[in-house]
């Protein structure tokens, strides 16, 4: 909890000072633009100026748009990566406007941090789960003032007080006249109304749309016809494709290249060199008019690179190297009461080290970018997740204004945090390539594309990490100590939000979830170690650092109530009364998963078992319950996994199930098979034959039980993925008596 | 040049015969509904009917097309049962990013077309080659049972 607290106030704190340093690079590029319009923060629109948009449009504020035709256009400022934001920020929207749901559409914003910053974060970006959290006010208001003017509008047409009216689907009603005017009809009147200074928005038992069941996702239509629009199916006029050539090892410099083989490729206009922005060195990439003449020209490089600076370890050698480290003090993250002399003094002590491999987020949609470099500005189309900071990045390689850095946010095939990335890698690579096309005259819009080999060693991991634990237990089994010492690289260290999220050498993101672990204990010791020789990048992916601590954690719970002879929901129950909300999803889950009664056995030779595990993270708290069945063969099944959510008020609750169900096979992915590892320092992985990621096949049966709330709405991107892979891997022991300390299980089970 | 007929009608596509048909339908002919997933036939985003037969555009090059009639998502509508299949996608809403959800369309119509009323062994057998990473298995799974119900309801 504390962690958390600490987390949104840094990124708040950092997001201030990254404002300030925009804006201040905002007002000097911008001098003689209509600036003023942009000066209300929250909505972002100045009350004085009309209220109209283009073509007899009502566009009251940043977040919303009536045409005369009566469709209501809601401007995300989060992006749609598959997590139903467009679909929950139009929600908060039309809830107060009182719109018709089917004439309501969804536009994602452009860059433009003043009006489109994340509150939470300070600048404007998706992430952390947090973005209906941080919506839920911003874009209520937005609709309740959208609809106060169409009253407005309509009394003065009525001739009529606007306390006589409502509000309906869309359509503004007098009901004592039986009279009624659309919101299209009243868009270019509306326009002309002041905005509100103050608006009431509704109580919750007043909501029509919030929390109902079903309103039918934004996106939907779109991605069942193939019109929806991705950075990778972007055509522009005389628009070339390029495809860079990385090294197969971080850290190699380019020293050679010959490209005469790849010139020869029909369709390819040129291979550019450029200096890479984040990588050592020149990379080089191959530009051509369709993509398969940009992947063929590109293979046909001959390329030489110096690999003495290069990161050259093997996993095997990362893994000596770390386990190492776990025998030695690493550097205080918490330190409560006395756990040394509680393991002294312990009647049972627990001792177990948890190991995660680097992985991949593999989003289906390999990493690509647009960019369309004109004389005074450049036009950036993307599935944009990170603006402000790729805005800024951009802007200093092509030295430009970040406002003329536009950047166009489209959907994206996936992310998992990738398309945050913490330096701007592809988007400055993108960047960087149509600098140097223009710099050796080939003058066009740049698509740069990955394939699925170069997204999948191009860097920016999940950590590899190692975690040594000790617990002591008393002669009744009470918890009486818990230390645990991690080891894994830092994701925030050395970008831009160093200052704000790493305190003392600890970045929070690496211990978050274990540095305030919610079980009750007397003596919490959590250690770090954070190696900073590793020369592989890392990054956030879909849970940051619960990925591991919520397996790790999870686990020895499990460890501990097995060693005290105890049920281990009632022994995780009993240690967690001081959080009432973490006990409430763990009780969810095992009343809706009959924890109490006996699980239904298998066919001969198959075991069965029950796993459980609970976590918080993002200010959401989930409780899985996972049934396995193992076979004499060593063959794992997840059969069912039934899981309990507490997201605070749930906005649309069958978004929220969707994500809880794909949290699951997202994680199980990595329960059951995803790997990445290193030789000599090259990736070995390279496709989804050999990083594998969940297949249908595998998905198991399951059932989201939602916990009523009133509280603030949290977000749900993420956090369906901790619990999971302990739950699995503790109804493996359940079912067993083997326990699995290492991700993924792979063939542990096949002896 | 190569003719390819697509959708109904025909192109004539100046390519090498060792293009893949995927990047012939995006980036020659401009139909951008078919998906990059793998470039190996391994996650099915790229999924399009040959005469009917699902077929992974990734890995076929132009030259194998022969006269076959090849389909892709922007006309899979037109078929009574790709159009039951995204029906049942959207009232389920099974979509989230969005990006293998051609793949899904073209593999579970095909599946259907050859076999009205699948169990769930014949959907596995016909969608594990359809990798999505947001992992919408579950809802895929009800909406292809979902519009076998209703197209067996239509024919009955």
């Amino acid at each position: 909890m504390h962690v958390l607290k600490q987390h949104a106030q840094s990124r708040a704190a950092a997001a201030l000072s990254t404002v300030n340093v925009s804006r201040r690079g905002f007002m000097k590029g911008s001098a003689g633009l209509a600036l003023g319009l942009y000066i209300a923060p929250l909505l972002g629109r100045d009350s004085r100026a009309r209220a109209a948009g283009d073509n007899g449009e009502f566009a009251p504020n940043a977040f919303v748009r009536v045409t005369p035709e009566g469709e209501v256009v809601v401007i995300a400022k989060h992006i749609e990566m598959g997590q139903g934001t467009y679909t929950g920020l139009a929600t908060l929207v039309a809830e107060e406007l009182d719109a018709d749901w089917a004439s309501v559409r969804v536009e994602g914003a452009p860059a433009n941090t003043q009006r489109y910053q994340n509150l939470a974060f300070g600048i404007q970006g998706t992430g952390g789960s947090t973005s209906i959290a941080n919506s839920f006010e911003q874009m209520r208001q937005a609709g309740a003032k959208a609809r106060a003017m169409l009253v407005a509008a309509a009394a003065e047409r009525l001739d009529v007080s606007p306390g006589s009216l409502g509000v309906h689907r869309g359509r503004v009603i007098h009901e004592a006249s039986g009279r009624e005017l659309g919101f299209g009809e009243l868009a270019e009147a509306a326009a002309d109304q002041p905005v509100p200074d103050e608006v009431t928005l509704k109580s919750p038992e007043r909501f029509t749309l919030i929390g109902k069941q079903r309103l039918m996702r934004q996106d939907s239509p779109a991605k069942t016809d193939g019109s929806a629009r991705f950075t990778q199916d972007v055509q522009l006029d005389g628009m070339l494709i390029a495809v860079p050539a990385h090294p197969a090892r971080f850290g190699s410099r380019l020293t050679g290249v010959d490209d005469a083989e790849a010139l020869e490729v029909p369709g390819v206009v040129a291979s550019v060199r450029f200096p890479s922005p984040t990588r050592d060195g020149d990379l080089v990439a191959v530009l051509a008019t369709n993509t398969w003449a940009a992947i063929k020209g590109r293979d046909a490089l001959a390329l030489e690179w110096d690999d003495s600076q290069a990161f050259t370890m093997s996993s095997e050698a990362m893994e000596a190297d770390y386990r190492e480290r776990a025998g030695r003090p690493g550097d205080t993250v918490t330190d409560r009461g006395d756990a040394a002399a509680a393991l002294d003094e312990a009647a049972q002590v627990i001792e177990a080290d948890y190991v995660v491999p680097y992985l991949a987020h593999a989003a289906m949609e390999p990493l690509n970018c647009v960019v369309d470099l004109q004389d005074d500005h450049v036009n950036i189309l993307n599935g944009e997740q990170w603006q402000t900071l790729d805005q800024q990045a951009v802007a200093k390689l092509l030295d430009l204004p970040p406002e003329q850095v536009r950047i166009q946010q489209l959907f994206a095939g996936g992310s998992f945090g990738r398309r945050a990335n913490p330096i701007s890698d592809y988007v400055l690579e993108a960047a960087a390539i149509a600098k140097a096309a223009r710099d050796q005259g080939q003058a066009a819009p740049i698509k740069m594309v990955w394939t699925r080999e170069d997204d999948t060693r191009g860097g920016h991991y999940r950590p590899f990490n190692y975690h040594r634990a000790r617990l002591a237990l008393d002669a009744d089994g009470n918890l009486t100590a818990w230390h645990q010492r991690l080891v894994g690289q830092s994701i925030l260290t050395g970008t831009a939000m160093e200052s704000a999220m790493v305190k003392d050498g600890i970045d929070a993101t690496s211990v978050e979830g274990v540095a305030d672990l919610a079980y009750g204990v007397p003596s919490l010791s959590v250690e770090l170690h954070t190696p900073k020789e590793i020369g592989v990048p890392v990054q956030w992916w879909r849970s940051v650092g619960h990925t591991h601590t919520g397996f790790s954690t999870e686990s020895l719970i499990d460890e501990a109530a097995v060693a005290a002879g105890r049920d281990p929901y009632q022994y995780r129950r009993e240690r967690l009364d001081q959080h009432p909300r973490w006990q409430g999803v763990l009780d969810l889950a095992a009343e809706k998963a009959g924890w109490s009664t006996p699980l239904e056995g298998g066919a001969e030779g198959v075991k069965r078992g029950r796993g459980i595990a609970v976590h918080e993270s993002f200010a959401s708290y989930v409780a899985q319950v996972a049934e396995v069945s193992v076979d004499a063969d060593g063959r794992l099944k997840v059969d069912r996994v039934v899981c309990a959510v507490d997201c605070g008020l749930a906005i649309n609750p069958d978004v929220i199930r969707a994500q809880m169900e794909g949290g699951i096979g997202f994680a199980l992915a990595a329960a059951l098979h995803s790997e990445l590892t290193l030789d000599d320092g090259q990736v070995q992985q390279s496709n989804f034959h050999d990083f594998q990621v969940l297949r249908l096949n595998e998905m198991p049966e399951i059932e989201v039980h939602i916990v009523p709330s009133a509280e603030a709405p949290t977000g749900v991107g993420e956090p369906g993925v901790p619990p999971l892979a302990p739950a699995v891997t503790n109804a493996i022991f359940a079912a067993t008596g083997q326990r699995i300390r290492r991700l993924p299980i792979a063939n542990q089970l096949r002896g | 040049m190569t003719t390819l007929t697509i959708n109904g009608q025909t192109h004539e596509v100046d390519a090498p015969a060792d293009m893949p048909l995927l990047w012939a339908i995006r980036d020659l002919v401009g139909f951008t509904g078919t998906k990059y997933g793998c470039g190996r036939g391994l996650c099915g985003a790229c999924t399009v009917h040959l005469d009917g037969q699902a077929s992974r555009s990734c890995i076929t090059p132009i030259a194998a097309v022969g006269d076959r009639e090849i389909t892709t998502i922007e006309a899979i509508g037109d078929d009574p049962t790709g159009a039951s299949v995204q029906k049942a996608w959207r009232e389920l809403d099974v979509v989230q990013c969005g990006y293998c959800q051609s793949g899904q369309i073209m593999s579970a119509t095909a599946l259907l077309q050859g076999n009205p009323e699948p169990d769930d062994s014949a959907i596995d057998g016909a969608m594990s080659g359809n990798l999505c990473r947001c992992a919408t298995y579950v809802r895929i799974r009800d909406a292809i049972q979902e519009a076998a119900a209703s197209l067996g309801q239509e024919v009955s």
